[in-house]
């Protein structure tokens, strides 16, 4: 079963949510816990331990001058700028390359060929005997976030019970993390801001199709509304977590609830049986 | 000699725009025969990139002096592998204003590295 976790915005405390809920659940069963979150990846705070480190690359061409007669085709084609012909030469800015492939294509004298570029890499460790952490981090300034996403993915392939924590916002990577999930857990608060944001995740899940549920967090008991709109779209309120100084300030030094404080292992394991019920 | 002059609408008559890539016309003007050629910038919603296509755009229209406000790093790079000469234009007058600036050594270099 591959889980995701979601929120429309960051600072929910979606990560704190996936890093007790993956504590909890390797209690268990083995548990690969996903950082899909490659441009600040943050569950490995939860979870220090030696890792190990795989590069992410993605091919970016380059240009054969002995071949290339500066027609500018390949400048003009690429839409990320990423190819420039200015006078004779041909400007190259790797990091806005999608690696669509497409220069290569066009360029009519054969000039162009893919070398691969490290644009980040996949880190994965052991923290507990049970749990897998595998952190996609994308390199500073680069934009392929989905690659890395989905090289952490691959990694993870194949193992009985997945947990993807997705980034925050409902852009390209977000949708990447979620594609093939079978559940999607959206964390939200209970502010004005954080039921916008739930609304647009929630309509990022059921346009994909993934059963959902909502953990409201540092809830401070007026979540009215919130419980007004899972109500409407038949979205279960799987655990509300109320604010408090105690939680915030385990939660702010890296520490995990259902270690530290009292009664929050009970409930996020009544959480993950909830979540492993829907299990198709 | 061709200069491309970063305008908010066609012709010379027409402000000058701060931004380079984003800028909704570009105004060529031949300096040797007074005539010039306002084209619609095709990037002025395009995602990303802009900065190197647009300096491409220019090199393709033969263009070698730019005058603008200012350049980002990427149309930078790009305009000095040109062998581009680069000069800010602050003011708020007309794209004929910046050329005539430009004709009496007012204006300042920008730099490209
Ligand atoms: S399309 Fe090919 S030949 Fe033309 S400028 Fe690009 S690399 Fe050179
Ligand atoms: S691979 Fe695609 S994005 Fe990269 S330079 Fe070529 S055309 Fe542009």
């Amino acid at each position: 079963m591959k889980i995701a976790i979601a929120s429309g915005k960051g600072g929910t405390g979606k990560s704190t949510v996936a890093a007790n809920l993956a504590w909890t659940l390797a209690h268990s069963r083995d548990v690969v816990l996903v950082d899909c979150d490659v441009e600040e990846p943050n569950l490995h705070l939860f979870f220090p331990s030696e890792a190990t480190d795989v590069p992410v690359t993605a091919p970016v061409p380059e240009i054969d001058y002995a071949r290339c007669n500066f027609c500018g085709e390949c400048g003009k084609f690429c839409r990320f700028g990423a190819l420039a012909v200015v006078k004779d030469t041909v400007l190259t800015f790797p990091y806005l390359c999608h690696s669509c492939g497409g220069c290569a294509l066009v360029c009519p004298r054969g000039a162009i060929r893919e070398v691969p570029r490290a644009i980040g890499r996949v880190s994965c460790s052991r923290p507990l005997p049970r749990l897998v952490l595998i952190t996609g981090i994308l390199n500073e300034g680069e934009v392929l976030a989905p690659k890395v996403i989905k090289a952490a993915k691959m990694l993870a392939e194949g193992h009985p019970l997945i947990m993807y924590d997705a980034s925050p916002g409902i852009a390209c990577p977000v949708i990447e993390t979620l594609e093939g999930s079978d559940y999607c857990l959206l964390v939200t608060e209970s502010t004005p801001f954080g039921l916008h944001d739930l609304r647009l995740a929630a309509g990022v899940a059921e346009e994909l199709g993934i059963p959902a549920g909502v953990v409201i967090n540092r809830s401070d008991g007026q979540d009215e509304n919130t419980v007004e709109f899972c109500r409407e779209h038949n979205l279960p309120i799987l655990m509300t977590i109320p604010f408090s100084r105690e939680i915030a300030t385990v939660t702010s030094r890296g520490g995990l609830i259902v270690r530290d404080l009292p009664g929050w292992e009970e409930r996020f394991a009544e959480l993950s049986g909830e979540i492993l019920g829907v299990s198709p | 000699m061709i200069v491309c002059i970063t305008a908010r609408a066609p012709g010379t008559d027409a402000p000058v725009e701060q931004r380079f890539a984003r800028a909704p016309y570009f105004v060529f003007v031949d300096t040797e025969t007074g005539k010039s050629e306002s084209i619609e910038n095709p990037l002025i919603d395009a995602a990303g990139g802009v900065g190197p296509r647009a300096v491409q755009l220019l090199s393709d229209r033969g263009a070698t002096v730019a005058i603008t406000g200012h350049v980002g790093g990427n149309a930078a790079r790009a305009l000095a592998a040109g062998g581009f000469k680069v000069f800010a234009y602050q003011g708020s007058g007309s794209v004929a204003d910046a050329l005539a600036a430009y004709t009496a050594g007012n204006l300042q270099p920008i730099p490209l590295v």
